[in-house]
């Protein structure tokens, strides 16, 4: 019989079931372990010297690179590791802007909560902080260097978790900092706005891009109609703001809270994520009887849209021509709600609530804006950012009766609901496409062989006699390896669905800073939940988005679906190569990406 | 003015095939490509980033990790002041004033505008007996004055300016 090994942890005997670390076990014993730069989805750093514990016969050591070992004595909270752990953090408050009250990340901070938790009550070391200039650039993020603890989380979540690898450590010693390459600003670089280094980032040195004020504004304009579409992450994680349990859905107080700030019209993006299934599902038996072009790329996701633009334009006619729900709707609303609402189309402010900081950066794309400068959408705010404005305004949220969309634009089918969780736009899809080359009702509209955790996952199923290869990826580095063996003609999948957030869009940047991976599952979880407490589950059966091709546009994938719901992409690499790269680099030739509908509306590609 | 030079493609990646274009060896590209331009020009990073298939946010933190590596283009003479533990206490800093102040240069501007002279400072050069010490294109000159660092600065002026009446 094999005796379990354990340790003693101030004075308990603790069992060690196979933790990765001194730490995880800590924890899993209930005691916190202060940490900045250890993160438990990243590699281990070892650099911010707060995990420290006391080992017998060895010293302090940090605890996120001590592997447990079997009668180990460790004492977490001696005299000397208080004082060595208040000290640490004064350190990095000497050297830190300490504009707390107006940081975006107050009261989700890492550092304000350390230094309380902690018991830092002054500051003994002189201050030492230089301002440095915060970069604005991108329309995503705002990167603040004098708020930076050096943890190098975001370096690792950017190059780790999104193969990227878009900032990084520079110079050493009192000048090393977090910047681009070259010290660009971050909207010169490869970045993709996914926000993920904003994610992990303890401190408000990395946050999303605050667009409320622009918000509030429209709002206040007594000329303005605002109306306002919410994702479907959205729903999943707001609540968390204001106490609710990971895994609540919100919906009917959303909506309530949103016409409570004063919308005009509240509707739903999977409204859009409906139509999307139904271009996408089309598009797809297209290119899968023709066999051509395949596999195809899902295209929902803006960030890994770029990704695709700037590393692999060679593959971007891979890429689905359907605009995301978010631009879907944006160019639906500006097509029906003039008329319907009876407002001038310049009156009409469109305003998206979104889980992700990428869809600001896609929102301000020129192709979506027309020739007078209107936006199909005018402002992108994040979950945050609402949850702010409801603070703001006062809005006792836990308190608010719910209310319903408005209609037309806020009905929508689980299926649409699906698309904020990886492998949600897979399974929409297949409810549509399955039934159409079947020619036959689902038995079952569940798909469980696209749900899942695993960064890259397969789905193969058989459709009267066809066979359908599915890839369904999250992270951009897993992205990257599959786009490699596209690349290489190595995979014969029919369809690849990627999210660029791991987990899919409720683990977006934009929503409550997550806690881990228990909270992105609760959050996913919530959704599946939701597609099955509503009546209808197939985008074909919205009959809302049915009443929008028999009154406005007119034939699925056809001309005028095609202007309004579909795009082309661009090759990126182009402009990186001329900003970054040597003369006498090889240029990298252009490659068609068209589809017979482009050919028709001529698209320059 | 600061004279960037343009990068060749060729020549930096010669310098690649020649490591294998391995990018465990990163750190002797550099060296490579810093001994062909004197400094690591941007273009040549970021080309070098790409064809090891390298963030290059990581090569350039790469780059100015290290003291050796320059990011800027050097002025044609480089000046190297000791300022290790014997120097700076045999008084290396009034030198570096007086050379700093006869070619019009500080602590943030290292390099004069006609590209003729960088001055930087660089800790311990290893030549303690010969302290304070100074190094002016590789040659190290020991135990030297304010004014005998300006003499030796004015001298090479002078040889330049011959040279360029011949
Ligand atoms: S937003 Fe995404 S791509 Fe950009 S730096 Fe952050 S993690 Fe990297
Ligand atoms: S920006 Fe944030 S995550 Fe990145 S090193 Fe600084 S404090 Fe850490
Ligand atoms: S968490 Fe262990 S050193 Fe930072």
């Amino acid at each position: 019989m094999k005796t379990q090994d354990t340790l003693i942890v101030d004075g308990r005997e603790v069992a060690i079931e196979g933790e990765p670390n001194l730490l995880e076990l800590i924890r899993k014993a209930g005691i916190e372990i202060p940490t900045f730069c250890y993160h438990s989805e990243l590699s281990v750093y070892g650099a911010c010297r707060l995990c420290l514990v006391d080992i017998e016969g060895r010293g302090i050591q940090a605890s996120c690179s001590a592997r447990p070992e079997s009668g180990m004595v460790v004492r977490t909270r001696t005299q000397e590791i208080r004082e060595m752990r208040k000290i640490s953090v004064e350190l990095l408050l000497a050297n830190h802007d300490m504009d707390c009250p107006t940081c975006p990340k107050s009261r989700s901070c890492k550092l304000q909560d350390l230094a309380h938790k902690l018991g830092v009550d002054k500051v003994r070391f002189k201050r030492t902080h230089k301002p440095k200039p915060v970069d604005h650039s991108s329309p995503c993020l705002t990167r603040d260097p004098n708020k930076c603890v050096l943890c190098g989380d975001c370096v690792r979540a950017c190059y780790e978790i999104q193969g990227i690898g878009a900032i990084d450590f520079v110079g050493r010693g009192t000048s090393n900092q977090v910047m681009p390459a070259f010290g660009k600003d971050l909207n010169q670089v490869e970045c993709v706005g996914c926000g993920q280094c904003a994610a992990v980032c303890p401190t408000g040195a990395l946050s999303p891009k605050r667009e409320v004020n622009q918000v509030w504004r429209d709002l206040e304009n007594p000329a303005k109609t605002v109306v306002v579409q919410i994702a479907p992450a959205v729903r999943a994680g707001l609540g968390e703001f204001f106490g609710s349990e990971a895994g609540a859905t919100c919906t009917g107080k959303t909506v309530a809270a949103l016409k409570a700030l004063g919308f005009d019209q509240v509707y739903d993006t999977c409204f859009a994520a409906d139509l999307t299934v139904i271009e996408e599902a089309n598009e797809f038996i297209q290119r899968k009887t023709a066999g051509e072009r395949l596999p195809q790329f899902t295209s929902c996701c803006p960030a890994w849209v770029k990704f695709t633009e700037q590393f692999y334009p060679e593959l971007r006619h891979h890429l689905s021509t359907c605009r995301s729900p978010q631009q879907m709707f944006g160019s639906m609303a500006r097509e029906l709600l003039p008329n319907m609402l009876g407002v001038k189309n310049e009156d009409l402010v469109v305003v998206s609530i979104m889980p992700c900081t990428a869809k600001k950066f896609e929102a301000k794309l020129d192709k979506f804006i027309d020739a007078d400068g209107v936006a199909d959408v005018d402002h992108v705010v994040t979950t945050q950012g609402l949850a702010r404005m409801i603070e703001e305004a006062g809005i006792d949220f836990a308190n608010l009766p719910p209310e319903s969309f408005d209609m037309p634009m806020g009905f929508r089918t689980g299926a649409g609901i699906l698309f904020g969780a990886s492998g949600g736009v897979s399974e929409a899809v297949l409810r549509y496409a399955v039934e159409k080359i079947s020619d036959m009702p689902l038995p079952s509209v569940d798909f469980h062989q696209t749900r899942g955790e695993e960064g890259i996952r397969e789905v193969n199923l058989e459709v009267n006699g066809m066979m359908l290869k599915l890839c369904i990826v999250h992270g951009l580095a897993n992205a990257r390896t599959i786009a490699e063996q596209v690349k290489a003609g190595q995979c014969d999948y029919d369809l690849i669905e990627v999210m660029t957030c791991p987990g899919g869009c409720v683990a977006g940047a934009g929503q409550p800073v997550s806690i881990g991976r228990q909270t992105i599952r609760q959050r996913a979880q919530a959704l599946y939940n939701n597609d099955k407490t509503v009546q209808i589950h197939k985008s074909q059966d919205n009959f809302e988005v049915a009443r929008c091709y028999s009154d406005c546009l007119g034939d699925v994938g056809g001309d005028k679906a095609h202007k309004l719901l579909h795009t082309h992409y661009q090759n990126r690499r182009a402009v990186i190569n001329q900003a970054n790269s040597c003369k006498g680099a090889p240029a990298l030739a252009p490659t068609q990406a068209t589809c017979a509908a482009c050919e028709k509306c001529g698209a320059a590609v | 003015m600061t004279a960037t030079v343009t990068c060749d493609y060729a020549k930096v990646q010669s310098i690649l095939d020649g490591h294998g274009n391995d990018p465990a060896r990163l750190i002797s590209i550099l060296q490579a490509v810093q001994a062909e331009y004197r400094y690591l020009p941007e273009e040549a990073l970021a080309y070098v980033a790409e064809a090891l298939n390298l963030p290059p946010a990581r090569v350039y933190g790469v780059a100015t990790f290290y003291a050796h590596f320059a990011l800027e283009p050097k002025g044609r003479h480089v000046v190297k002041l000791c300022d290790g533990t014997a120097c700076h206490v045999r008084g290396s800093m009034p030198i570096l004033e007086a050379i700093r102040k006869r070619l019009g240069l500080t602590g943030e501007k290292v390099t004069t505008d006609d590209m003729a002279f960088t001055v930087e400072t660089v800790s311990c050069l290893g030549a303690c007996g010969l302290a304070p010490a100074v190094v002016i294109d590789e040659e190290v000159h020991g135990q030297v004055t304010p004014e005998q660092a300006v003499t030796l600065i004015e001298a090479i002026i002078e040889k330049d300016k011959e040279a360029s009446h011949v």
